[in-house]
């Protein structure tokens, strides 16, 4: 069944180096639409790494990236975040500047409907799309249940509740692909249960694929339809997360870790 | 076509020496602390007028200059614990607005006490310039190059051998760790400032005989020093000092050749090219933001 | 949100403003407020580049004296209409801020701050050097008074009027834009760069965009000052004074649209009031800029804030949560306005 999907994301023979470190080596990642794909790996597996090259934050040597097929290589953050790429972040990058609100507001950036002129000028235009941008981030921050916190400045938001906002925050650009770098991390027992509830939803009510980066395996079990398993920047194996469980490699390499 | 490159050479090394002494000032205030210190020229100012005035309450050139500039590293002592300490790991901006202040304090005292008069201070030892090569090159001008590269062989055993001296380039790497190692990060920010005063008052001192000093010589040799430790790649200690000199001959050669007129801009044309094309200094490494 | 609270604000400056003259009876103080203004307008432009962008500007005052010098060329060599000049310095000044804007605004942190300072020096001495066409250092005379649709301001009264209006618009203009996305936006950018263009925000746009912008502001203050002094000289347009309107900025309060208001407006008048201790004016100049970064860091709005907060616990002895501790203000800082 999971055949029928069409790629969402190709991600095809990408390397990375950082001067003398090689964090990645021709990797490969596939996530079809609709699907929860998961990338796990002890740390320094260049997790995080990937997620750059794919949304543009890291330039690879080599190898490209397709988002519908459409080629993203080579275009920057903003680009491609227009295309459909977003992405949070390991350590949170929170706007601390701003209340909950108008983190989420940025997210919609591109979805303000008018021009410089129309902020100057306070056109209807102006009042009417700030008027439905609020409404709608709004909803965003219904979703992942932060609705409640919209005016209070971001910065005094608990650790758990700002992974919350950053999620907020990107599905406020209305992607196609929601990279998620870490969101448990952080979080106790009973958050990390409603995350999962929350990147489901993002899944099935939004229509979002999601690329889920994580250290919480009870999680990533849990919720992930594909995995792929990096190790020193390598893909060290991909299936399902039966097949990850059971395979032999996965387990010494998560093993030998500790 | 070249006629006067070695004169211009020499010139520009003298004035550079200056600025890579103030650069390596900057150097080792940021590398313990994180700040700029814009009240680094001030320093350089104190060194000179110092000497002069203790020269005229009638010290000996040499003790008139060695008083000098162990007053200017107090007052850099003094500065770190009077203004810099109490504030904490303040925002970068303000901590620079702090330090402007102080210059602009130190600058005003001086102008109060001693006037808007430019002084001069005799050279070291005469005024009688030797020939080499096909410049005439002035005494004074061996004396500043001389006392920059012992300063500096100084420093360089500093940092090698001394338990400060490490624990200052440890500083530099990770306060934390340092914190950690036991060395008092407090401690290292006092010192740092001090030896910043020494640093910029030897500076001030030695050439003063060929550029003459008064109350506020300190804004341009300061701005000078802060774009040498740019040139060299900020927190490399002698990639500043490198700078410094780098930067005192194209000064120099900019002026001879080009403009004399526009000799204070060419440094900073240079400078701003130079940021536009490789961004971290010369001598500075690759930086890569991580997420 | 608080949109009335807002155009609240806005018509209290106004009354501010135009009640300020009758305040003050004679014309040495509406030249003192005249002067204010201007500065306010240069302060107001480089808090959204600083403040609110994030980008620090050493060399503000270039943009200033550009501004100045070309429409003093403009109407005083090459004999044109003053309403010709204004438009042209503007103009110039947002030319060139447009072109150094691109390699300059790519540095980050302690470059980018050299890079800006060292692009004002160079422009000074052009300023100094050039004396063909500035005057060099002993300046540059008969800049032609502002004559507008037929109208002279010749007394200073109309000239302030002048200037506060501008100011006024300039604060209206500012408000717009930072309660807008490309306020927004710049704010971001602030405090994450990597974040907002993971939102699908053009940084190196925005930030040209808030360089030229904060360019025309100090265009506009240079244009008005030549037609007001009539008569400029470089060392108003030097190091020294990039660096005091960096001091009016963070005096005032970061990221606060009233802090760049006060802060000029306190830092302009400062001077005059220090006139009285004679020579000793600056060193109570250098100190005050020291103790207030040591004891008001956040700024005089930051300041009145506390102070506001403070006497309101004390009022209804009910704590309210404060500002959180070891949070930064300034560069990496919080703060709303
Ligand atoms: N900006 C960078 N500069 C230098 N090295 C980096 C940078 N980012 C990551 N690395 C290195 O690349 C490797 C992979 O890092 P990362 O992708 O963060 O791993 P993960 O997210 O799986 O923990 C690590 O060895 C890390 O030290
Ligand atoms: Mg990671």
């Amino acid at each position: 069944m999971a055949e029928l999907l069409p790629e969402l994301l190709a991600v095809r023979g990408v390397s990375v180096r950082f001067g003398g470190v090689q964090a990645l080596t021709e990797v490969d990642l596939t996530a079809r639409a609709g699907d929860i794909t998961s990338v796990i790996g002890p740390n320094g597996a260049g997790k995080t790494t990937l997620l750059g090259v794919i949304n543009g934050a890291v330039t690879p040597l080599g190898g490209s990236v397709r988002l519908d097929g459409a080629d993203l290589s080579g275009r920057p953050i903003f680009e491609r975040a227009a295309a459909g790429v977003v992405r949070t972040f390991q350590n949170l990058e929170i706007f601390s500047n701003m209340t909950v609100l108008e983190n989420v507001m940025t997210g919609g950036h591109l979805h303000a409907g008018y021009t410089l002129l129309d902020s100057l000028l306070r056109t209807p235009r102006f009042r009417r799309e700030e008027k439905r941008l609020a409404a709608l981030c709004r909803e965003k921050l219904d979703f992942v249940g932060l609705a409640h916190k919209a005016h209070l400045p971001a910065a005094d938001l608990p650790y758990g509740e700002q992974r919350l906002l950053e999620i907020a925050r990107a599905i406020a650009v209305e992607p196609k692909l929601l990279l998620l770098d870490e969101p448990a991390a952080g979080m106790n027992n009973k958050e990390t249960q409603q995350l999962g509830a929350i990147i489901r939803r993002i899944r099935g009510e939004l229509s979002i694929g999601v690329v889920l980066v994580e250290h919480d395996m009870e999680l990533v079990m849990d919720v992930s339809d594909r995995i792929t398993v990096l190790n020193f920047g390598r893909i060290l194996a991909e299936g399902t997360p039966r097949e990850i469980q059971d395979n032999p490699e996965v387990v010494a390499a998560y093993l030998g870790e500790d | 076509m070249l006629f006067g490159a070695p004169q211009y050479l020499v010139s520009g090394l003298t004035v550079g020496a200056t600025y890579g002494l103030t650069a390596l000032g900057f150097t080792m205030i940021y590398n313990t602390t994180g700040i700029i210190n814009f009240a680094q020229g001030e320093f350089v100012m104190l060194g000179g007028m110092l000497s002069v005035v203790l020269l005229k309450a009638g010290l000996p050139l040499p003790l008139a200059i060695l008083a000098a500039v162990l007053c200017s590293a107090l007052a850099g002592c003094l500065m770190e614990r009077a203004v810099i300490r109490p504030v904490g790991r303040a925002a970068p901006v303000n901590l620079v607005i702090i330090t402007i202040g102080v210059s602009i304090l130190v600058r005003g005292v001086v102008m109060l006490i001693w006037g808007k008069d430019t002084f001069a201070l005799p050279a070291f030892s005469g005024a009688k310039p030797l020939r080499f090569l096909e410049a005439s090159v002035q005494p004074q001008s061996l004396w500043v190059l001389a006392i920059t590269l012992l300063v500096l062989g100084a420093l360089k055993l500093f940092f090698s051998r001394t338990i400060h001296g490490k624990a200052m380039l440890a500083c530099a790497c990770e306060r934390k760790a340092a914190a950690l190692m036991g060395i008092s990060v407090e401690r290292m920010a006092m010192f740092s400032f001090g030896m910043s005063g020494f640093l910029g008052a030897v500076g001030g001192a030695i050439l003063t005989p060929i550029t003459l000093t008064s109350y506020d010589v300190g804004v341009m040799l300061g701005l000078k020093g802060f774009a040498a430790c740019i040139l060299g790649g900020l927190g490399n200690p002698f990639g500043a000092a490198a700078g410094g000199l780098i930067l005192g001959v194209l000064e120099s050669f900019g002026a001879g050749f080009i403009s004399s007129a526009y000799k204070d801009a060419f440094a900073f044309i240079v400078l701003l090219l130079l940021l536009f094309v490789k961004p971290t200094g010369l001598f500075g490494g690759p930086k890569s933001d991580r997420v | 949100m608080a949109v009335s609270a807002r155009s609240l604000q806005l018509a209290v400056f106004a009354g501010l403003l135009a009640a300020a003259p009758l305040a003050l009876p004679n014309d040495y103080y509406i030249n003192i407020l005249i002067l204010c203004c201007f500065n306010a307008l240069i302060v107001m432009g480089l808090n959204l580049l600083m403040g609110y962008a994030g980008q620090v500007s050493l060399g503000h005052a270039a943009f200033f004296g550009l501004a100045a010098y070309t429409t003093a060329f403009v109407t005083a060599t090459a004999g044109l209409p003053v309403w010709a000049g204004v438009p042209a310095g503007i103009a110039v000044s947002a030319l060139v801020a447009w072109l150094i804007a691109v390699p300059t605004l790519k540095l980050q942190g302690n470059y980018l701050a050299m890079a800006t300072l060292g692009f004002g020096i160079i422009v000074s001495i052009v300023f100094n050097e050039a004396v063909n066409i500035t005057g060099g250092p002993s300046g540059f005379v008969g800049i032609p008074r502002l004559k507008l649709l037929g109208y002279a301001f010749t007394s200073d009264t109309a000239y302030y009027y002048l200037a506060a209006g501008v100011l006024w618009l300039a604060t209206l203009v500012s408000r717009r834009i930072i309660d807008s996305r490309t306020g927004r936006a710049l704010r971001a950018i602030h405090v994450s760069e990597q974040a907002a263009q993971a939102m699908g925000v053009d940084i190196a746009r925005h930030k040209r965009f808030v360089f030229v912008l904060s360019a025309v502001y100090a265009g506009v203050a240079g244009t008005l000052y030549a037609h007001h002094l009539t008569f400029v000289a470089p060392s108003s347009f030097g190091f020294n004074f990039s660096v005091q309107l960096i001091t009016m900025v963070v005096l005032g309060g970061m990221a606060s649209l009233w802090g760049a208001v006060a802060g000029a407006f306190f830092l302009t008048s400062l001077p005059e009031f220090l006139r009285v201790f004679e020579e000793m004016d600056i060193l109570i100049y250098g100190a005050m800029l020291v103790a207030c970064m040591m004891f008001m860091p956040s700024g005089l709005v930051g300041g009145l804030g506390k102070l506001a907060a403070w006497l309101k616990r004390k009022l209804t002895a009910n704590p309210t949560p404060g500002q959180k501790p070891g949070q930064k203000p300034g560069l990496k800082a919080d703060s709303r306005g």
